[in-house]
């Protein structure tokens, strides 16, 4: 089923949760909406479901108007951010509960319970209290049994919120095989960008009640279309720079900015991220270790200290004559070479091999 | 995770044994003593005296029926009252949420003396719905509807009272989920609030009971006390007792003490299983932040 919202607004007394939104989610889509806390994604996502009525605008099915449905009618399949399952009752009832409401015939739900027991791998545990279970099964339950009624869609709260990183990571994949298997047009909400790009088609990038961006992981990753798209994906090194003839300059550092070919100069803002910087040992007067070359012009800077993360290595440095400090990010391996020329105090050069230029809209002053 | 049996300061032996001495002598004296007394007296002469007593006479007899009438009928009307106020307070947010709460409370804080005569003041002859009431043929002050509304006032909040915290702490998801899988209000609330509030509403209808039965103050002032007719257990207790008729007094007083007994075992029973679950409560919530 195809979900379409349109100039959708909601506002809880005076604060506007949602102001205009529009989103299309394709049939057999998987959506990801990424925001922070207070962006206005988990209201948006309990109006899709029926659970919240919109002030204003429409929420339409396969292009049937439904904004005033209530989620009873609905069917759709939701899965509450700590899972909501009944405490009193098992996990076979759990599951079984929308086939129980909607008189479904006892051999019937049995057969259709035990093979989503099956589907969600919790065999064996239909006897089980929520109680008695890991945060990792009763999340399983929960999916279980908003897919028992045979849901057009599934919603998805902050699906893997309350799960430590591991489980997290597991149920992520696998939830991942299951859409492509079931093929369900499904949305979820999170706050965790990893998350987000790792499961979704399409990402909706939300803050402050408004849709910012929306678009594939890589579209929205490598494209951010405004400021805030860019500094919520991942760290940014921000600056003031200057753009004028189609470049921006940041300390000096051409970088090329075609979309501005005016003459006169504007001030800019100048988003790095840290694993499009490159960095290279220098000696003390500036010049390039031997065996690292390095042509294009730089900034000089310091190492502060080095901090690994995984597969990648943070250095943050502060360039000559700076307050502040910049991150570079680069491959472990290549710390590793370089390991007795990052120590603190060794000197670097850093190079920036992409940036992203956004002019301050000329109506708001920044 | 420590055993709640663990002593949480270490005072010196002696300071130690005083207080439990204490509080042992406390409770005996306030509490242990008077009962045991009331079943004392009520059995002086033997347990087929005691039920004559309770038995053998018309208005004793009476007073039972009513008092085993007049009870449920105020509990249930607690009950079906204080599952809807509760409803309304934990899931709903309105202006003058906090006000209504505070009302529930009223109750408490009235003396028994004061509500009764409060409805007498409403209901009475010279009340303010007096003449209407009248002109209906309709007796509430001196009857049977006046026991009941003097009773369902003085025990108002004790179902309510219990159910808000927990209803709270559960939170709505459950009952949206129920929803948002197809069920109906009805179904939400039979299969999915009921069951999950089950041991609050039972401690509360409880608690409900035992004050319902042992109401004396409005009681008193809305019934005109007129034996084999208005008077409850407690007003017949006292009546019997200010005739010089003790041993029957306190026979009727067994009856409401052995009551309290069971309330008592029943009370304890309840939190114990209302204790459980806010641990599977707790645990569940600990298990959802990733501290298994």
């Amino acid at each position: 089923m195809s979900i379409h919202v349109r100039e959708v607004s909601k506002s809880f007394g005076s604060f506007k949760v949602l102001d205009r939104v529009s989103l299309d989610v394709p049939n057999g889509g998987l959506v990801a909406l990424l925001g922070p806390s207070g962006s206005g994604k988990t209201t948006l996502l309990r109006i899709i479901a029926g659970l919240e009525f919109p002030d204003a605008g429409h929420i339409e099915e396969d292009g049937q108007d439904v904004t005033q449905r209530h989620a009873r009618d609905r069917e759709v399949g939701f899965v509450f951010q700590h899972y909501a399952l009944f405490r009193h009752m098992n996990v076979f009832e759990n599951v079984a509960f929308g086939l129980r409401v909607r008189k479904v015939p006892r051999e019937e739900v049995r057969t259709r319970v035990d093979e989503l027991l099956r589907l969600v791998r919790l065999e064996g545990l239909g006897g089980r209290k929520p109680g008695q279970l890991s945060g990792g099964q009763r999340q399983r339950v929960a999916l279980a049994r908003a897919l028992a009624i045979r849901p057009k869609m599934l919603l998805l709260d902050e699906p893997f919120g309350a799960l430590d990183a591991k489980v997290r990571v597991e149920l992520r994949q696998w939830l991942r095989r299951l859409h492509d298997e079931i093929g369900m047009t499904s949305v979820f909400v999170t706050h965790d960008q990893e998350e987000a790009f790792e499961l979704a088609d399409e990402v909706v990038v939300m803050n402050h009640g408004r849709i910012e961006q929306q678009g594939t992981p890589d579209a929205v990753f490598d494209q951010p279309a405004t400021p805030f798209v860019m500094d919520f994906l991942g760290t940014v090194n921000v600056f003031h720079g200057r753009v004028e003839n189609g470049r921006a300059y940041w300390h000096g550092i051409p970088i090329d900015y075609p979309d501005y070919p005016h003459a006169q100069a504007r001030d800019a803002r100048v988003y790095l991220r840290p694993h499009e910087l490159e960095l290279s040992p220098v000696t003390g007067d500036g010049s390039p270790v031997a065996g690292h070359g390095q042509q294009a012009p730089s900034l000089l800077a310091s190492v502060l200290r080095v901090t690994r993360t995984g597969a990648l290595t943070r250095v943050s440095c502060r360039p000559q004559g700076w307050q502040t400090e910049l991150h570079v990010d680069i491959p472990t391996e290549s710390a590793q070479r370089l390991q007795s020329k990052l120590e603190p105090g060794a000197r670097v050069a850093i190079t920036p091999r992409r940036a992203r230029v956004f002019l301050p809209d000329p109506e708001y002053a920044i | 995770m420590t055993s709640p049996r663990a002593p949480v300061t270490h005072a010196s032996p002696v300071v130690n044994a005083a207080l439990v001495a204490a509080a042992a002598a406390i409770v005996g004296l306030v509490i242990v003593v008077p009962l045991a007394s009331v079943f004392a007296e009520a059995f002086t002469g033997g347990a087929s005296a005691w039920w004559v007593a309770l038995t053998h006479d018309a208005d004793t007899r009476h007073a039972i029926w009513l008092s085993l009438t007049v009870a449920p009928v105020a509990v249930v009307i607690n009950t079906v009252f204080g599952i809807a106020a509760a409803w309304l307070v934990a899931r709903f947010r309105f202006p003058g949420r906090s006000l209504l709460i505070s009302l529930f409370d009223v109750p408490f804080s009235v003396s028994p003396v004061v509500a009764g005569l409060a409805l007498v003041l409403i209901f009475g002859r010279q009340g303010l719905l007096g003449p209407t009431l009248a002109w209906l043929d309709w007796k509430i002050i001196f009857a049977w509807p006046g026991l009941v509304l003097a009773t369902t006032f003085v025990t108002l909040p004790l179902v309510v009272r219990e159910l808000i915290p927990v209803m709270e702490a559960i939170g709505p998801d459950e009952e949206l989920a129920a929803v948002s899988l197809g069920a109906s209000g009805w179904q939400v609330f039979t299969r999915v609030t009921l069951p999950t509030i089950r041991w609050a509403l039972l401690h509360g209808i409880v608690l409900a009971n035992a004050r319902a039965m042992g109401e004396f103050g409005a009681v008193y002032v809305v019934s005109g006390h007129i034996a084999g007719v208005t008077d409850t257990m407690p007003l017949r207790v006292e009546k019997l007792f200010q005739e010089y008729r003790t041993p029957a007094s306190m026979a009727v007083a067994s009856v409401l003490a052995g009551l309290a007994l069971v309330t008592l075992v029943a009370k304890f029973a309840i939190e114990r299983r209302l204790e459980s679950e806010a641990r599977d409560l707790a645990t569940a919530r600990a298990q959802d932040a990733g501290h298994p």
